[in-house]
């Protein structure tokens, strides 16, 4: 695992830049010399000076101070919608795998249905019928990506469910949601939580998507999505309010991404062989998705 | 062939079960979406100032809002299955039908110039690179790859919008009058299609040439072109193919970001708005065309999967 994240320079680097960001938006509000909300009325629509380091926006607000602020929003909504994700994905995949027969099936065909849909779509829906607050958007965002989870896990259970300590646990009289529980999900988590790390920039991206368009966070709250939406709004006349958002957007994703790959591919092992084992011929079709 | 035949074939089997699951979901997001507008607080006749009670009632009357829940949903299932998707609750001199059909040819326009471009750059980078293991050229197309996925049309759509039209003046900054206006919406919105596809073919080359049928083909000594055409890219085209379906699902829904960047007037913009309004009728609407287009072309990518690999028809 180790040598997955540090191996090579490029993933060294991709930890270094991943921590400086997520560290910048815990303590954003600390290091940033300007409060997010402030308006400095000397200094509106500044381009990037030594004050105002990443310049200001159009009401004179600190541009450094608000992407960090909006930092903390987007990874804050990643991290907790991927745990949703993930728990709901983990005991759905591992129901469905030890159960087997017609209610495995069922389980999956629900799955299929679900990959089949803009899943956008139907959060932009949840936010608009249960109003926009912070708390739905990761759920919601949860609620619609623990698909690529559940198979993982639904995978390595099916694998699982033949094991030496699975029959023993039987044979000591452990009921099936027992045996799930306490013997199938404790040995199934960790390709889960590995699939659950190549979830989060999907989120990132959905998030700032949703709210890109307006429908997702809520001045004064910012996120990375908002403070795109603004700069593109703004961008003939002042660029930099949209390129220091997206810099640091698409840099996050890129780390995520390549440590995501790293971390898969320890897993799974370089080996084809061994990847056909993980997606197993576990359904008709194992369809990845890029968001 | 008699007809216990036909339906007892694998193949014919494979369809109805297809076609069947298709119909099943697309009922279960038109019911889905119907109860879930109908659940949120407001509703599409909310304005600035409250209209006069009477004049509400008769709204809600004219469209049927102040029957029972369960017969609207059957009115609506109804008028549905006609092909009729209801007239528009906010936009009140048109009828759904009118809108999305303006709508939905610019949105084909950009997903289709957006998926034609990803597949095709996407398919040739990721083949060369596999075919060129570990070659300098395949380690640049697996990097590009990489740094495909971290560049989302939300991201591209406006720099390129900031480099191409505002900086540099060549091409238009939106409008759809001409074919020249959906380049730079199908770049911003093919660019991460195009990563995923590559990785996915390269995998899947990398894959196929480990097969023992390749190598036979190799130690035979047939022409490299043959080898390529015959045997590598059927085994090859798998996952990029099973991502085909997702990933025209993902590009029509991910042309909303498009659409508002370049003012494009397709099928995203109306769902925004009417998800905004509370336009029932419009939003689900847009969702249904949506997911018709996404189920019927998932539909075509299972029947060309099972041709390419018949084990998926037996499963």
């Amino acid at each position: 695992m180790r040598r997955a994240l540090l191996g090579t320079r490029l993933s060294s680097g991709c930890v270094v830049v991943l921590l400086v960001i997520v560290c910048g938006a815990l303590v954003g509000p600390w290091l940033a010399p300007w409060p997010a909300d402030e308006i400095d009325w000397d200094a509106i629509d500044q381009a990037p000076n030594a004050t105002h380091w990443f310049g200001t926006d159009g009401v004179g607000r600190d541009l450094f101070a608000r992407t960090l602020d909006g930092a903390r929003t987007s990874l804050a909504i990643a991290a907790l919608a991927t745990l949703v994700s993930t728990l709901i994905g983990i005991p759905w995949g591992a129901a469905a795998g030890y159960l087997g027969g017609a209610v495995d099936q069922a389980m999956m065909r629900v799955v299929d249905g679900m990959y089949a849909l803009p899943f956008v779509l139907l959060v932009i829906l949840l936010v608009v019928a249960f109003g926009r607050n912070i708390l739905l958007l990761f759920v919601a965002l949860g609620a619609v990506s623990w698909l690529d989870i559940a198979r993982i896990v639904r995978g390595q259970t099916l694998a699982a469910r033949h094991e030496a300590y699975v029959d023993a646990a039987r044979a000591l009289g452990a009921g099936r949601w027992r045996v799930i529980l306490r013997h199938i999900i404790p040995n199934v988590i960790g390709p889960a939580v590995v699939y659950a790390t190549l979830t989060i920039p999907g989120v990132i991206i959905a998030e700032s998507f949703i709210s890109f368009l307006g429908l997702g966070v809520q001045e004064p709250r910012t996120s990375w999505g908002m403070l795109i939406a603004e700069g593109a709004r703004n961008m003939h006349s002042s660029p930099w309010q949209l390129l220091f958002p997206a810099a640091l957007l698409a840099l996050t994703l890129f780390a995520l991404n390549i440590l995501g790959d790293r971390l898969r591919d320890a897993w799974t092992g370089a080996e084809p062989q061994a990847r056909r084992h993980i997606y197993g011929a576990s359904s008709s079709h194992g369809r990845n998705r890029a968001t | 062939m008699p007809l216990a035949g036909i339906v007892h074939g694998t193949m014919t089997r494979f369809v109805l079960r297809r076609l069947l699951f298709a119909f099943v979901t697309a009922w279960a997001v038109v019911s889905v979406t119907f109860f879930l507008l109908r659940l949120a607080p407001g509703g599409p006749f909310d304005g600035e100032r409250p209209l006069p009670p009477a004049v509400e009632a008769n709204l809600r009357a004219a469209y049927h809002l102040d029957e029972s829940l369960p017969r609207q949903y059957l009115r609506y299932v109804a008028s549905v299955l006609r092909g009729d998707l209801g007239p528009s609750f906010r936009q009140r001199d048109f009828s759904v039908n009118e809108l999305l059909g303006r709508g939905l040819p610019v949105s084909l326009a950009v997903g289709g110039a957006a998926l034609s471009l990803a597949l095709g750059v996407g398919i040739a980078a990721g083949a060369w690179a596999g075919w060129h293991r570990d070659a300098p050229s395949d380690r640049v197309v697996a990097l590009l790859a990489t740094a495909g996925l971290a560049f989302p049309p939300i991201i591209v759509a406006p720099v390129l919008v900031l480099v191409f039209a505002v900086a540099l003046r060549w091409l238009p900054a939106g409008g759809n009058d001409t074919a020249v206006h959906y380049l730079l919406p199908a770049v911003a919105l093919g660019l991460p299609y195009a990563a995923a596809f590559a990785r996915l073919t390269r995998g899947g080359v990398i894959e196929a040439l480990a097969r023992p049928h390749v190598q036979t083909a190799r130690a035979k000594g047939l022409p490299k072109s043959r080898i390529f055409l015959r045997h590598v890219a059927p085994v090859a085209a798998l996952p990029a193919l099973s991502f085909l379906g997702p990933a025209a699902a993902a590009l029509l829904a991910g042309s909303m970001v498009v659409e508002e960047v370049f003012s494009l007037p397709g099928l995203g913009r109306y769902f925004v708005q009417g998800a905004l309004n509370r336009d029932y009728t419009l939003v689900m609407g847009t969702v249904i065309v949506y997911a018709g287009l996404v189920l019927t072309f998932n539909f075509l990518v299972d029947l060309g999967y099972s041709r390419l690999d018949p084990r998926i028809r037996h499963a």
